[in-house]
């Protein structure tokens, strides 16, 4: 049901019944490792292209949580996924190693919940049992698009975010046991005017604020009902941003409940300066470490906010500005047997 | 959102945006800058004392020298973590654009060796040239005006 301008109520409470994560060897030595569920101890993931080794992790992530959900297949009816590469080759491809529908959806980094919500939206409406949701990014084949050669010296400014090597996946079901998908709200084009490509936290702040607000506003539900407030990936700079921002809308938020996947993902000893992005960043730490704490019991209601930022090489080069989206999902503990 | 809001965010986000180092990164970047080039010296007196260099052929040598080295580390993906710490310290000797040739070279491999070493080998070093020969031009065309004049020797 449709709630407000931007938001839908899930009655039929979507499961995410099984999630599957990959990660690079980086991601391995965080803090975050024991979490996912396959590690890879080099970049090039035995393949012969960093773009390989990026649709890897997303054919790795999805198989990942196929299995673990004990499905195949044959139960699975639709895929949504995407990348941030151009025409999103690496889900694309990978998607040619599945039989299945395909429907390719494009966020940048909110991706990852921008294909939950719409998996939980056609699994709530009876379009479908099963469907996988997924996203990937690899630091190589990425930041060779947005940026410079990966061993090109510049210096990187402490803003700059690192594009993690990760894939995610889950599977939305009707019925199964797992975490709920209560709620979404679906973001709208947000442009504050910034233009530097080395601090996107900054720039994505002020959407996941509107995402947040309209979620507020929607739902007619409180942060503080939240055990936690997820952002993925403002990082260290687009974080206290947000908060601020918050303060300056009334809306009440506590900043220990107010967490991002960006940082979570590495140490500080790591020294990836403000923080992780890219898709499979906030898809690797939601599906794999998010989840398994919200189904120990360790909270109960989280709202993950997904944010990513709409430009592009060319866009940077001829100074446009850098519109920025975010799109949110309430994953609730619970469960249903079939 | 009106124009005043996207002000006032562009104030807070520059206000509480971590700043940049400038002058550590500017220390660093001549210290590391300057050491480089003591590398360099050294090369060029190793050449004239021990092979048949003199002051004005010992350059072309040296300068091999500390390209190949520089390709080396790039390749060996040292390069880059060097580079974090001295900025344009290791940006503005011949080592940094070996580094950019290189580095676009390696990273476009897996394209092939003529669309994609070839192709994209200048990508970040052609505008370092092409600027560089405009310049070049330009200086020459106002050495030789004021030499006509009279003016330069």
């Amino acid at each position: 049901m449709k709630l407000g301008k931007q938001s839908w109520r899930f009655e039929n409470s979507p499961v995410i019944s099984s999630a599957g994560t990959s990660a690079g060897p980086f991601e391995a030595q965080g803090p975050l490792a024991t979490d996912f569920d396959v590690l890879y101890d080099e970049l090039w993931l035995g393949e012969t292209s960093f773009e390989k080794a990026q649709q890897m992790l997303f054919e790795t992530a999805c198989n990942q949580a196929m299995e673990k959900g004990q499905l195949t297949e044959e139960d699975i009816d639709f895929i949504l996924a995407g990348d941030l590469s151009n025409q999103m080759t690496s889900t694309n491809f990978g998607c040619r190693s599945f039989t299945l529908p395909y429907i390719g959806v494009f966020g940048a980094c909110s991706t990852s919940m921008e294909a939950l919500a719409l998996g939980a939206f056609l699994v709530n409406g009876g379009g479908a049992q099963h469907v996988l949701a997924g996203t990937t990014s690899h630091n190589a084949a990425v930041e060779k698009i947005f940026r410079y050669p990966t061993e090109y010296g510049s210096q990187k400014p402490p803003t700059a975010q690192w594009t993690a090597t990760a894939g995610g996946a889950a599977i939305v079901s009707a019925q199964g046991n797992g975490p709920l998908i209560t709620h979404a709200t679906i973001g709208r084009v947000i442009d504050e005017g910034l233009t530097d490509p080395f601090n996107m936290g900054a720039a994505m702040a002020p959407a996941a604020v509107d995402t947040l607000k309209a979620h507020v506003n929607d739902t007619g539900s409180d942060l503080t009902q939240y055990d936690l407030v997820v952002t993925g990936d403002l990082g260290r700079v687009g974080r206290p941003l947000a908060l601020e921002l918050l303060k300056e809308e009334g809306i009440d938020i506590q900043p220990q409940q107010f967490v991002d996947t960006g940082i979570l993902m590495y140490s500080e000893q790591q020294n990836v300066r403000a923080g992780g992005s890219g898709c499979g960043c906030a898809a690797a730490v939601t599906f794999g470490h998010l989840l398994k704490r919200l189904e120990n019991g360790e909270w109960n209601r989280i709202f993950v906010i997904a944010t990513g930022a709409l430009l592009s090489p060319i866009s940077y080069q001829q100074h446009e500005t850098i519109p920025c989206i975010a799109h949110g999902v309430v994953i609730e503990r619970g469960g249903k047997q079939s | 959102m009106s124009q005043n809001n996207k002000t006032h965010y562009q104030q807070l986000s520059s206000q509480m945006e971590p700043k940049r180092p400038l002058l550590i990164n500017c220390f660093n970047a001549f210290w590391i800058g300057g050491l480089i080039c003591v590398v360099g010296q050294c090369l060029q007196w190793f050449f004239i004392h021990y092979f048949d260099f003199n002051e004005q052929t010992a350059g072309d040598p040296t300068v091999a020298v500390l390209i190949i080295l520089a390709i080396l580390l790039t390749g060996l993906g040292v390069y880059d973590k060097f580079a974090q710490f001295a900025g344009a310290g290791t940006a503005v000797p011949v080592t940094g654009f070996a580094n950019a040739m290189s580095s676009a070279a390696i990273e476009h491999r897996t394209e092939g060796f003529v669309l994609g070493v070839g192709g994209n080998m200048f990508k970040l070093a052609g505008s370092v040239i092409v600027y560089g020969t405009v310049a070049a031009f330009v200086i020459a065309l106002i050495r030789t005006l004021l030499a006509q004049g009279g003016i330069a020797p």
